[in-house]
C-alpha cells in the first residue's frame, strides 16, 4: 500500500535513463514551475513563521474574548477542503471580491497571480506554527522571564535571548511541516491561480496537466523529483524534531 | 478608553505608569495584529462560503441540491469513506500496535516512512496510483486481461483515498500505546485472558479516545481529499465526481451558485468535525487531569 507506489514511481522514473530525466527535469517549463512553487512556499512558510509565533503567544498568554473559538478556528484549513477553499479565496481576493476590490484601484491583482498562489499557501500552512509552539509555549515557565527582568534584560533582550531558543526547535519544525505542505499544495492553488508556465503555474499542477495529456514520462520525472524533496524534506524534519527533544 | 473616571484614570497611571500600561498596548497591539491576519487569511474566507451560498436565499440553494449530478457526487463521496475509512481503521491499528509494542530491524524507517502520505504531494499520490494500476502501470496488462477497471473508476479513487489518508490513526494511537505502557496487558495475561480479550477488554478502552479522533482525521481528509483523487477519477460527472471535485468542476463551469452549495455542505462537515475534535480533546485532557490528581 505503501512501499509499493513509491518504489514504483522511482523505478519507473529511473527507466528514463540519466539524461533523459536531467532534460526533462530541468526543461525551461518546469525550472519555472520550481521556482514559483519553491519560492512562493519558502516566503509563505516564513510568514507564517512569524504570524504562527505571534498567533501561538497570544493564545497562550492573553484572555480575550472569543479565544476559544479562535483557538479551535486556527484547525479549520486542516479540516476544510482544499476546492473549497480556493473557490472562496478565488472569490474573495478577485477584482470584485471582498478584499480584492480593495486592491484593484491600487492596480495590484491578486487571485489569477501569484499573489493568489501565495495567499492559498498561507491559508493551508496556518496551523502549522501555531501547532508546534503552542505545547513548548504552554509548558515554558514564566519565572524564566521574571528572572531575566529581575537582571535587568530589556524586553527585546527577553524575548530574543530568553523565550526564542526554547521555542526555535519547535517553530522551525513547524515551518518545514508548512512549507513541505505548502510545496506539495495543489486542490486550492489550482483553482486561485491562473495555472500559466512562467507565471503562477506551480510544480503539482505541471504533474497533472502532463498526465492529462497522456505524457507519462514528463509527468513521472516531475513527480519523482517532487517526491525526492518531499522525502528529504521528511527527513529534516524528523531531524528538527530529534533536535526540539533533546532541548526539553 | 475616554469614557473612564478622569480620578481612576490619575490614580491608575500614578501607581503603575512605568510598567502596565505600555503593556498593556502591547497586549492590545499583539491580540490585534494576530486576529486580524486570521481575518484576512481565515475567516472572511471562510464567512464567504455560506454568504456565497444563500447569496440568493434558500430556494436556489435546495434546488442545487437536488441536481443529479451532485446528488451523485454526495453518493460517491459517503461511498469511498465508508470503504477507506475502516480500512484505514483496521492498518492503523494494527499499525500502531507493532510499532508502539515490538522492537525491530528498521523500525524507525518505518515510522518515518509512514509520514510518506502527508509530506508528498497529492498529485504525486495520485501519480503513482495510476503508475501501479493504469493501462501502462506494472499491474495494468494484468487488470486489463481479467477486465478489471481500476483507474478512472472507484477502485482507483478509493485507493488514492486509502493511501493519503493512511497514516492517521496510526500517528494518533501510537503515543496512546507507548505512553499505556504493557503492565496493564501483562497483567491481563496472567489472570488468564486469550489476546482477544485483552484486545477488547484492556487495550481497546484505553486507546479509545486516540483512535476516535484518528478516525475523525481520517475521514474529514478522506471526504475532502481532492489532488489525488482528481488525479485518477477522470472527473467524469454523475459517474467519478466527488464533492470536492464537482465544486472545482461547476467553478471552472462558471455555475458558481452550484459550486457554493457543494461547498458550504463541505464546509460544514469542517465544522461538525472541529466541533467533535475539540470535543474530543477536551475527553483526553480531562482524563490526563484525572491522573495527575
Amino acid at each position: 500500500m505503501l512501499f509499493l507506489p513509491t518504489v514504483a514511481l522511482l523505478l519507473k522514473a529511473s527507466t528514463e535513463g540519466p539524461a533523459r530525466f536531467w532534460s526533462i527535469a530541468t526543461s525551461p517549463i518546469a525550472l519555472d514551475a520550481y521556482r514559483v512553487t519553491f519560492s512562493t512556499a519558502l516566503v509563505t512558510a516564513f510568514i507564517n513563521g512569524v504570524f504562527g509565533l505571534l498567533i501561538a503567544w497570544v493564545l497562550v498568554r492573553y484572555e480575550f474574548p472569543f479565544k476559544k473559538i479562535i483557538d479551535a478556528a486556527v484547525d479549520l484549513p486542516f479540516a476544510l477542503p482544499t476546492s473549497v477553499a480556493g473557490l472562496t479565496l478565488a472569490t474573495v481576493y478577485s477584482e470584485n471580491g471582498w478584499i480584492g476590490s480593495l486592491f484593484a484601484p491600487l492596480g495590484i491583482k491578486l487571485a489569477f497571480t501569484q499573489w493568489g498562489v501565495a495567499i492559498a499557501m498561507l491559508l493551508i500552512s496556518l496551523p502549522f506554527v501555531v501547532r508546534t509552539v503552542q505545547p513548548v509555549l504552554t509548558d515554558l515557565e514564566r519565572e524564566i522571564e521574571e528572572a531575566a527582568w529581575c537582571l535587568g534584560a530589556s524586553k527585546f533582550q527577553t524575548f530574543w535571548r530568553v523565550l526564542l531558543p526554547p521555542i526555535m526547535p519547535a517553530a522551525l519544525t513547524g515551518i518545514a511541516l508548512g512549507f513541505s505542505r505548502a510545496v506539495g499544495e495543489y486542490g486550492s492553488v489550482v483553482v486561485v491561480s491562473s495555472n500559466t508556465p512562467y507565471k503562477d503555474l506551480i510544480a503539482p499542477v505541471l504533474v497533472f496537466q502532463r498526465l492529462e495529456q497522456y505524457d507519462y514520462s514528463g509527468a513521472t520525472v516531475i513527480g519523482a523529483v517532487l517526491l525526492g524533496i518531499s522525502l528529504a524534506l521528511l527527513v529534516l524534519i524528523n531531524l528538527l524534531q530529534a533536535w526540539g527533544r533533546r532541548y526539553g | 478608553m475616554a469614557s473612564l473616571d478622569p480620578s481612576l484614570k490619575a490614580s491608575e497611571a500614578a501607581s503603575t505608569a512605568k510598567e502596565v500600561k505600555p503593556r498593556d498596548w502591547a497586549k492590545i497591539g499583539l491580540i490585534t495584529t494576530a486576529v486580524l491576519y486570521l481575518t484576512l487569511i481565515l475567516f472572511i474566507p471562510a464567512l464567504n462560503v455560506f454568504v456565497q451560498a444563500f447569496s440568493k436565499g434558500i430556494g436556489p440553494f435546495l434546488a442545487n441540491l437536488t441536481e443529479p449530478a451532485f446528488q451523485n457526487a454526495v453518493k460517491l463521496t459517503f461511498i469511498i469513506a465508508a470503504i477507506a475509512v475502516p480500512v484505514n481503521t483496521i492498518f492503523g491499528l494494527c499499525a500502531a500496535w507493532v510499532i508502539a509494542r515490538k522492537r525491530f530491524r528498521g523500525r524507525a524507517l518505518v515510522i518515518s516512512i509512514l509520514d510518506v502520505p502527508f509530506s508528498v504531494s497529492p498529485v504525486v499520490a495520485g501519480l503513482m496510483i495510476v503508475l501501479l494500476y493504469g493501462r501502462n502501470g506494472w499491474f495494468g496488462p494484468f487488470l486489463e486481461a481479467h477486465d478489471i477497471k481500476i483507474i478512472f473508476a472507484l477502485p482507483g479513487m478509493v485507493l488514492a483515498t486509502a493511501f493519503v489518508t493512511l497514516p492517521f490513526v496510526a500517528r494518533e494511537v501510537i503515543p496512546v500505546l507507548e505512553e499505556l505502557g504493557t503492565d496493564q496487558e501483562e497483567a491481563a495475561q496472567t489472570l488468564g485472558a486469550n489476546n482477544w480479550q485483552i484486545f477488547w477488554r484492556v487495550t481497546l478502552p484505553s486507546i479509545r479516545w486516540g483512535l476516535l479522533y484518528g478516525v475523525l482525521l481520517t475521514n474529514a481528509r478522506a471526504m475532502g481529499e481532492f489532488g489525488a483523487i482528481s488525479v485518477v477519477s477522470g472527473n467524469i460527472a454523475s459517474k467519478t465526481q466527488t464533492l470536492p471535485l464537482f465544486v472545482e468542476e461547476s467553478y471552472k463551469q462558471y455555475e458558481t451558485e452550484s459550486a457554493y452549495s457543494a461547498a458550504v455542505l463541505l464546509a460544514l462537515l469542517a465544522v461538525v468535525t472541529l466541533v467533535l475534535k475539540e470535543i474530543l480533546e477536551r475527553k483526553t485532557r480531562i482524563k490526563e487531569v484525572k491522573e495527575d490528581t
